[in-house]
């Protein structure tokens, strides 16, 4: 039984965590760093304690000083929301060890996933397909690597998550600056600067399953699309994942389950898959052993609050949800309002909101932590705020997003507004089943005002 | 800290445009000592908008620096965030006083929101002196290095 939760993240996720801990009648304790102390978050959780000075590395991804906080706080667990230590093994066993739980998954889990590489291997183990590549120590070794494997290829940083620490490379001459900065990004974001190679695939899709195991079943929660993305992070996620034949589908989610059972995996997961966008083979990516910022788009359309799942599964309960319980309806898509200016390479748009007024009626969420005047400080990630809408169709949910966007309005900092208006006017979104090149194909211009 | 008029949850507030959906008001507030909410009709649908006591407190984001008054060229930064004058921790500095750069080369990395972004010269010239300490949080703006001319 969990009493007091202590939420180890900032922003929108952890609101929701509170939002779900609060109706289940917790008292959330928010560990937030001396830069959010006035945050949406703070405001929001019955107790806040400050964790360290605003710099990730001293606050969100200081294992002593989040664990000792919340044991000062007398929380029974913690629950990491996503990025930070969400998937630190380090993390969790420091938890264990104070005597309280972690709402994730088993060590072993972690360990076995929140390694690209070890996660690599144990798809394989668990009969998964998984993509050409390998891995390197050093720069000499990528090389190597690199010419097994064949250009163009991807870098991917070994601890990493979200795009970072994740380039393109094209030819050999690019390889060595490419592999500098991967390993500088790597190590500011995860504090590990390992990097391997992997066939980059053109026409792939992304697509990912949901799953929730209690340690003895496992059930998945349907696909979800996440093709649009630049420089490897997500921008628009839709679910369920459009256009893929039932039976390719069914396939899909099967070989997710197959993992999590493999794993006898608790809590809630995401298997990832690149999808071929024409013949649907696929191939296994990585399992992410956390709640994903996606997670709303599936529970718009199976109606199963996720965070309420991970709570319950945390408190040591079976899953009370069987496979034949799962009947998902209509469709949902969310896009990511950053504040980054999208017309200047993405460029990271820090600042005060002066006013912030988010779209709401029937089939709108909003997950935002940023009111008018709130503030996005320049430590952390982009992410202000998640436009969910849900209908019956996708076509419906196509206008509903465009409508929506029309009435959301962001004033103070940059946002990437216009760049999801654009998305929801292209045809080959409108249509569906794109693939993860469409936004070289993207006509920048936009909705004419 | 505890906010025992907080939160109103997204289901009050579809509940709230709903109530407006039957009627012909065009927007509906909720002000509270904590926090006000604007729920207004707009074209085809509704917007909240939500404004908190605390958020009016002074931010803690460094501002933009004051546009300096600099004689010569200058390498100013294009966003706020951590300077960083190599690749990697020690590897070597991009560039150091005296180098010859053009307006593609290179200079220095500002990481902010976990992203490690390039920072271009901009001019073509030489490297006189920077100005800024490795690792040291910079404002948007902010000069870090002073450069003279390719003619100078």
């Amino acid at each position: 039984m969990i009493r007091r939760l202590f939420i180890a993240n900032r922003g929108e996720i952890a609101l929701r965590v509170i939002r779900t801990a609060k109706a289940m009648g917790m008292v959330t304790v928010l560990g937030a760093s001396e830069a959010d102390a006035r945050s949406l978050p703070a405001l929001s959780a019955d107790e806040v304690v400050i964790i360290g000075p605003a710099p990730s590395s001293h606050s969100y991804l200081n294992i002593a000083a989040v664990v000792s906080a919340a044991k000062a706080a007398r929380a029974d667990a913690i629950h990491p929301g996503y990025g930070f230590l969400s998937e630190n093994a380090a993390f969790a066993a420091a938890i264990a060890e104070a005597g309280m739980v972690f709402v994730g998954p088993a060590l072993d889990s972690l360990h076995a996933m929140g390694d690209k590489l070890m996660a690599r291997t144990v798809g394989i183990a668990a009969g998964l397909p998984v993509v050409p590549g390998g891995e390197t120590a050093d720069k000499a070794a990528a090389r190597a690597q690199a010419e097994r494997t064949g250009y163009p290829l991807l870098l991917k940083a070994v601890s990493g998550g979200g795009g970072r620490g994740m380039k393109r490379v094209d030819a050999p001459d690019q390889l060595d600056a490419q592999i500098d900065m991967a390993m500088a990004e790597a190590q500011a974001a995860f504090g590990d600067p390992r990097v391997y190679v992997e066939r980059y695939i053109a026409r792939g899709r992304h697509v990912e399953v949901q799953v929730l195991g209690d340690g003895h079943t496992a059930i998945h929660l349907g696909t979800r699309d996440c093709s649009i993305q630049r420089r490897f992070q997500k921008l628009v996620e839709e679910a369920p994942a459009p256009l893929i034949p039932a039976d390719a589908r069914a396939t899909i989610e099967h070989a997710a389950v197959r993992l999590a059972q493999h794993l006898r995996y608790k809590g809630a997961g995401t298997v990832e898959f690149l999808v071929d966008a024409e013949t649907f083979e696929f191939y296994f990516l990585e399992m992410n052993a956390r709640i994903q910022v996606e997670h709303p788009v599936t529970e718009a359309i199976t109606g199963v609050d996720l965070i309420e799942q991970q709570l319950l599964i945390a408190s040591g309960a079976r899953l009370s949800l069987r496979q034949t319980d799962v009947d998902p309806r209509g469709h949902a898509i969310e896009v990511r309002i950053n504040a980054e200016d999208w017309r200047a390479d993405f460029r990271p748009s820090p600042g005060q909101v002066m006013r912030a007024a988010w779209p709401a009626g029937p089939g709108v969420r909003i997950d935002s932590h940023i009111a008018s005047g709130g503030e996005v400080p320049p430590y952390y990630d982009s992410l202000i705020g998640k436009l969910i809408v849900t209908a019956a169709t996708r076509a419906e949910a196509v206008t509903l997003l465009a409508n929506a966007l029309d009435r959301l309005t962001i004033e103070g900092v940059d946002t990437t507004r216009d760049l999801h208006r654009a998305i929801a006017a292209d045809a080959r979104f409108v249509a569906g089943g794109v693939d993860t090149r469409f936004f070289e194909g993207l006509d920048f211009r936009g909705p004419v005002a | 800290m505890s906010a025992p008029d907080l939160p109103l949850t997204p289901e009050d507030v579809a509940e709230i445009a709903a109530i407006l959906d039957g009627t012909a008001y065009e927007r509906l507030d909720v002000t509270t000592a904590r926090f006000r909410l604007r729920v207004a009709r707009d074209g085809h649908g509704y917007t909240q908008e939500w404004t908190f006591a605390d958020d009016s407190a002074p931010g803690v984001i460094a501002p933009e620096a004051a546009a300096e008054a600099e004689t010569g060229p200058v390498i100013r930064a294009p966003l706020p965030g951590t300077f960083y004058r190599a690749p990697a921790p020690g590897a070597p500095p991009f560039v150091e006083a005296g180098a010859q750069v053009t307006p593609e080369t290179v200079v220095g990395i500002i990481e902010t929101m976990k992203l490690m972004n390039p920072v271009y010269a901009g001019i073509a010239g030489t490297i006189d002196a920077i100005v800024v300490d490795n690792a040291t949080m910079v404002a948007k703006n902010a000069v870090l290095m002073r450069l003279s001319g390719p003619g100078a």
